[in-house]
């Protein structure tokens, strides 16, 4: 076997020119899957890391109407949806993939803020519990969370994210100051960040549209200063961490189901739902994938030409060492050792242009990433497979050439001219 | 008796003729001797010579091959008795042009299973034999007409055969060559290799200790002082 593919190496290296041409269609199929195939990937790994952003593995739990978030702002609670206990709270704490939970109020904001005459447009209040920072693993970056006496006392304090303090503050220093929400004095106590930093990337206008309202910035208060700004009326969005991404489906889908247990409401298409970003980022990763599936069909069709050119040369190589192949076997070659030979040797051909196929693609993805600006994500997997498959195509291909080879009558053989 | 043929006839189909090539060919060959089948071209010799060689199969006839009926054998089996019982010298040597001479001799022990140490070690033993010891790596093309028909002489010994079979193995050789060759061939029968070889020449013929005469398919035994003395 080690000889057979010695001496295949030797005879590819024998024809250079016929050998390289032979495996240009090859090298041109594979080139093109592995470009195409890192590109997928490369969009699919952002698309995943911007949508689950720093990856602090929470998964948000609000209420539906049929498809769509249950618009709170102008209708209230509806009937049947009763506020979450502490109890229900436990129940959802003790959920096996659930780490921690904690509940939140959020409203959308258009002018409710403002800083002296600068206002927060298109941000959002949180009314949030005191271990909500800790659970959601934010960082204090300056002054400090709410406290206990914060709830006791009813105090009015404010905590901001960079955005909404660089929008209101604009780079002066917020702690202490007043801003005013809804008409209400509130003292900012304190700044926080996300754990980790993240930036969405954005290459088009829909991820512009789908990354933008996460830069608005975000004005947090005690989750008991809300009926003071906004009234009673407000159904709360839980929060549940996990400790491993993968967990966040399971997670997310299994709170619903504990809160839409305690729910008695008269329209059924009310519920409680996940907004569960893994499955987000798959349905867009399947958009992205489908359009692309095509290209590596029309791919695919390059490495059948190629195929039928390997099968191709193996035939005229045949031809061409008919003496040779009839002088082995009046010496004693089996048929079975001239059929492994010729295989070998087209499956050593397409391989080898198979390898140079994904060295080639590699370049190309590189070059593309760089022209365009997406992201590439070349994976092992993928470069081994299409390997391995090109030397499936050289076995396939090569069969009848090689049975051709091995079949030939010695005698013939041995005359041929 | 390494060779025993009874009886055999081979016919050729031509369109809607069948032309008879071997009509009742009987031969004997006994271990040790030097055989030289020798006939115009066009007489079947060069069947003959397929037959004994188990290249091809006669169309009636028997054959025993050192006792073995050979004409039962499959595909498979006639490979493996080419391999370890036949050893072929060609006209045109028939040398892999792109391996040394060693490598070249060693082909058929790979074929058998030899390991690669003992497959070198036992082609340079064959090529010292035949007096290509300082040759061993040596391309055929870098080897005279008379060298390379020694290359394939110690390839088709390499493997220890129980005949050595020759067909016209000087038709390409310069007379000096020629006969340099048929030393050899001398020589490997006084140490005792089984010859049978195939010619037209009658020079040559008068090489081997027994002549058997063949035209048009049928043969004739001639001593071998009457082919000389002609």
């Amino acid at each position: 076997m080690l000889e057979n593919i010695r001496l295949s190496f030797q005879g590819i290296w024998s024809h250079k020119m016929r050998s390289f041409l032979t495996m240009l269609g090859i090298i041109i199929g594979i080139a093109a899957i592995i470009a195409i195939v890192s590109t997928i990937q490369g969009t699919n790994e952002q698309i995943k890391q911007n949508l689950i952003g720093s990856g602090d593995n929470s998964v948000t739990v609000q209420m539906h109407q049929g498809d769509y978030t249950y618009e709170y702002n102008y209708n209230g609670v509806p009937e049947g949806v009763p506020v979450i206990s502490q109890e229900m709270l436990d129940e959802v704490k003790a959920i096996s993939e659930v780490k921690d939970a904690t509940l939140f109020l959020s409203r959308e904001t258009y002018n409710d803020i403002y800083r002296q005459n600068t206002g927060l447009s298109g941000g959002k209040v949180y009314g949030v519990e005191k271990d909500y920072f800790n659970i959601c693993n934010f960082i204090v970056t300056d002054g400090r969370v709410f406290d206990e006496k914060d709830y006791k006392n009813f105090r009015k304090v404010a905590v901001l994210d960079a955005d909404s303090a660089e929008a209101l503050f604009s780079g002066e220093d917020p702690i202490g100051k007043t801003i005013e929400i809804k008409q209400e004095p509130f003292v900012v106590i304190g700044l926080v960040e996300k754990s980790s930093k993240f930036e969405p990337v954005i290459n088009t206008i829909e991820d512009y549209y789908m990354y933008s309202q996460r830069s608005s910035g975000i004005v947090y208060v005690p989750s008991n200063e809300w009926p003071a700004l906004y009234g009673f009326d407000m159904p709360q969005n839980l929060i549940v961490t996990v400790d491993s991404t993968e967990d966040m489906t399971a997670a997310g889908k299994k709170s619903a189901d504990v809160l839409n247990g305690y729910l008695t409401v008269s329209d059924d298409t009310m519920k409680y739902k996940a907004i569960d970003l893994l499955e987000q980022a798959k349905d867009i990763q399947d958009l992205s994938q489908s359009t692309n599936m095509m290209l590596i069909w029309i791919a695919g069709i390059s490495l059948l030409v190629g195929g039928i050119g390997v099968m191709n040369i193996m035939l005229v190589s045949v031809t061409e060492r008919t003496q040779e192949i009839g002088l082995k076997k009046a010496i004693g070659a089996r048929k079975i050792r001239i059929l492994g030979q010729f295989l070998t040797e087209a499956a050593v051909l397409t391989s080898l242009g198979g390898l140079l196929g994904v060295i080639t693609g590699i370049v190309l993805a590189e070059v593309i990433s760089k022209l365009t600006g997406t992201p590439v994500a070349i994976s092992a997997p993928a470069a081994v497979a299409a390997v391995l498959f090109s030397m499936v195509i050289g076995i396939i291909f090569g069969l009848l050439p090689s049975y051709k080879a091995a079949n030939l009558n010695p005698i013939d053989a041995l005359r041929h001219e | 008796m390494i060779l025993n043929l009874q009886h055999i006839y081979k016919d050729y189909q031509q369109d809607k003729l069948v032309v008879p090539v071997l009509k009742d060919v009987s031969l004997q060959v006994e271990e040790g001797e030097y055989v030289a089948i020798m006939g115009p071209s066009g007489s079947g010799k060069t069947t003959l010579m397929n037959i004994i060689g188990c290249l091809d199969r006669p169309t009636a006839g028997e054959y025993q091959l050192a006792g073995e009926d050979i004409l039962r054998f499959k595909d498979k089996e006639m490979s493996d008795v080419r391999l370890r019982s036949i050893g072929f010298v060609f006209q045109s040597f028939h040398l892999m042009p792109r391996s040394s001479a060693m490598d070249n001799v060693a082909l058929p022990l790979s074929y058998a299973g030899v390991k690669k140490k003992e497959r070198r070690e036992r082609a340079v033993k064959a090529l010292e034999r035949v007096g290509l010891g300082d040759r061993v790596n040596f391309k055929p093309t870098q080897l005279s007409g008379g060298q390379k028909q020694r290359v394939a002489i110690a390839r088709a010994m390499v493997n220890n055969p129980k005949i050595l079979l020759a067909d016209e193995p000087t038709g390409a050789l310069d007379s000096r060559s020629g006969k340099q060759i048929m030393e050899l061939f001398s020589d490997l029968n006084k140490e005792g290799v089984t010859i049978v070889m195939i010619t037209h020449d009658r020079a040559i013929a008068s090489n081997a200790k027994r002549v058997v005469r063949i035209i048009d398919g049928e043969i004739t035994e001639e001593d071998r002082e009457e082919a000389s003395n002609e």
